[in-house]
């Protein structure tokens, strides 16, 4: 065998199953921190958020931007919808926030005094917004960790100091502690005031964009979660489930449909890397027909001496699958040395997995088989007195 | 052990056909040293092909071994050739990038020997043909004409095969070191008593067996 003509052509293998190998552990790595971050969010979670109404002109616009949910939809499932442990109705949007001449734009949430329990969120310093806070209107503060660093430096008490959000000004009362987890959607980076102080001077508005529910236990998420559905239906006179004006969600709903968004990526990415591990397979195949002109001779040798087709096919198999098989096997070490530099280098999370290193082996092996196939059959189907006459 | 009745063989290519051998009907006897001899183009190669069981006669009867071979298929023949035959050609066929030892045993393996046993009998064929232990390690491409085609003849011998078929195995070796591998064969006849069968173009060589069967244009003369 040609050892420089065997390491370029297996390099179309090596990169094939490297690329199949790091996209998959980016998809994998990606499912797993959006998987953790959902459920993060709380136990035993539901949350509802509004929809626009289905018209006849069946015109449908992005989920949460409509403004049908109020605090009175949150009072009445306290009310009215049994096993409920508790009930965190939020308006939440982003703002302007100055405070000491430092300057961030964050995620405010209004909300009441339920929140950390169903959110799972824990206070640091201080303490959350209270019953009282949410009646009075007060203008009062609670930030979260990063924020709290962005506005007043690194683990420093801002308790009392003042915050301008939007042009007002909060008192801070309290400081949530970090629960992890960086860019968009985080729960460090955001600022948390009453509900009530938010609708009036903040939104202008009455309506609440989500309406979180903790449920009791496991058992009871899904009766609770078709109360909740009957009882909005309701109160929002629509008889018909279909065209209701919100959604009801527990946790799992979200894990799905996010899971099945990071699979379809994951599943996107590998085979766009897929595809060069066809034309990798070609480039095996090219060469193995190249080595069965070249080694006629030696074929019909083998032939006159006794083989049989099965034990030159066998042998130019063999000789394939081994190319493969090492193609796959230094692409697997580039493909997790490379996953392993992009979440060094980036903060993108990535997961080698077991699965796709069996996966690639398997692969490798079968793409010298597949490709591998018909070379060796020519090989085998040789007459021995042509190949022996061969020049 | 051997008999050819009114074999003939024709090779097509495109719509020319080559009358190589034209109705030639012999037979040899087990532990008989014959020579086929005849000019280049005789037909002595396609003779030898088929007598080797790598091919099959257009018509006529071949029997090896009073077994009808004539119409076998490929694999069959296969197992013919693994278990009772072995070839010397005129450019040796070694492995080149092989050891002389793994070139002797490659039969065996074709044959399922165990690997043991088919080390201690490749060896004992390569001294059979004198060849020693300090050959048993070189590069097959490494050793010159003489000593190549005495590979050759070790790796014909090593499974204890009842006909050796030469085709020309001096063809490439000058007059000293093919009298040295005309006379393996000699030995291999005499003292071991296997059958071969000696093709060549040339009288000398041919002398060297004991009877000689001449051909010309695929036909006995
Ligand atoms: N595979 C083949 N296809 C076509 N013609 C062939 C083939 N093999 C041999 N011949 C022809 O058959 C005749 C006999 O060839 P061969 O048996 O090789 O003779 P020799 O070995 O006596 O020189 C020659 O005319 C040769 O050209
Ligand atoms: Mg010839």
């Amino acid at each position: 065998m040609n050892k420089a003509r065997s390491g370029l052509t297996i390099l179309g293998i090596v990169i094939g199953i490297g690329s199949v190998i790091a996209m998959i552990s980016i998809g994998q790595g990606a499912a797993g921190s959006i998987e953790s971050r959902i459920q993060s969010m709380g136990s035993n979670l539901i949350t509802v958020m509004p929809g626009f109404q289905k018209s006849f002109s069946q015109v449908k616009a992005g989920m949460g931007s409509a403004q049908t949910l109020t605090i009175e939809d949150a009072e009445a499932i306290v009310q009215g919808i049994p096993n409920v442990q508790a009930v965190a109705p939020e308006l939440s949007r982003r703002y302007q926030v100055v405070a000491r001449g430092q300057n961030t734009n964050t995620q405010i949430i209004g909300t009441v005094s339920a929140y950390p329990l169903v959110k799972n969120v824990e206070i640091g310093l201080g303490s959350f917004i209270s019953d009282q806070n949410v009646r009075s209107m007060s203008k009062v503060a609670v930030l979260g960790p990063t924020t709290r660093d962005d506005l007043f430096g690194e683990n420093t008490n801002p308790l009392g100091q003042t915050v301008r959000i939007n042009g007002i000004n909060f008192k801070v009362i309290g400081v949530t502690q970090s629960k992890g987890g960086t860019g968009f959607g985080s729960q460090d980076d955001i600022i948390f005031i009453p509900l009530t102080t938010a609708q009036k001077f903040l939104a202008g508005a009455d309506y609440v964009s989500t309406i979180s529910i903790q449920a009791e236990n496991a058992q009871t998420m899904a009766s609770v979660q078709s109360g909740i559905t009957n009882l909005l239906l309701r109160l929002h006179n629509i008889a018909e489930p279909e065209l209701a004006d919100f959604n009801v969600l527990s946790q799992q709903d979200i894990l799905t449909a996010a899971s099945s968004i990071t699979n379809t990526m994951t599943i996107l990415l590998a085979a766009i890397a897929g595809i060069s591990l066809i034309v990798g397979g070609i480039g095996i195949m090219n060469m193995m027909m190249t080595t069965v002109t070249e080694r006629t001779r030696e074929i019909g040798l083998r032939k006159a001496i006794g083989a049989k087709r099965l034990d030159i096919s066998l042998q130019f198999l063999t000789e394939a699958v081994m190319l493969t098989f090492l193609g796959g096997a230094v692409g697997i070490i580039l493909g997790s040395g490379l996953a392993y530099g992009i979440s060094f280098f980036t903060a993108l999370p990535t997961k080698i997995s077991l699965f796709s290193i069996i996966l690639a082996f398997t692969v490798s092996a079968g793409i010298g088989i597949a490709f591998g196939y018909w070379p060796a059959q020519k090989a085998a189907k040789l007459n021995p007195i042509e190949a022996l006459r061969y020049e | 052990m051997i008999e050819a009745k009114n074999i003939s063989k024709i090779y097509k290519s495109g719509n020319m056909e080559t009358k190589a051998l034209k109705g030639i009907s012999f037979s040899i006897k087990e532990g008989e040293f014959v020579a086929i001899m005849g000019p280049s183009g005789s037909g002595k190669s396609t003779l030898m092909h088929i007598l080797g069981c790598l091919d099959t006669p257009t018509s006529g009867k071949y029997f090896f071994e009073g077994k009808d071979v004539s119409q076998l298929s490929d694999d069959e023949l296969a197992d013919i050739r693994k278990n009772r035959i072995g070839f010397v050609f005129q450019s040796f066929n070694l492995l080149p990038r092989a050891t002389v030892l793994r070139n002797v045993v490659l039969p065996l393996v074709y044959a399922g020997v165990s690997r043991d046993k088919r080390e201690k009998q490749a060896k004992t064929a390569l001294q059979n043909v004198g060849l020693g232990e300090s050959h048993f390690f070189h590069l097959s491409n490494q050793l010159s004409g003489g000593q190549m085609q005495r590979v050759a003849i070790a790796r014909a011998l090593v499974n204890n095969p009842s006909l050796i078929l030469a085709d020309e195995p001096t063809g490439n070796l000058d007059t000293k070191t093919g009298e040295v591998v005309l006379d393996t064969f000699h030995k291999l006849n005499s003292e071991q008593k296997r059958t071969v069968i000696l093709i060549t173009h040339e009288l000398y060589v041919a002398k060297h067996a004991q009877r000689i069967i001449r051909i010309r244009d695929g036909e006995i003369l």
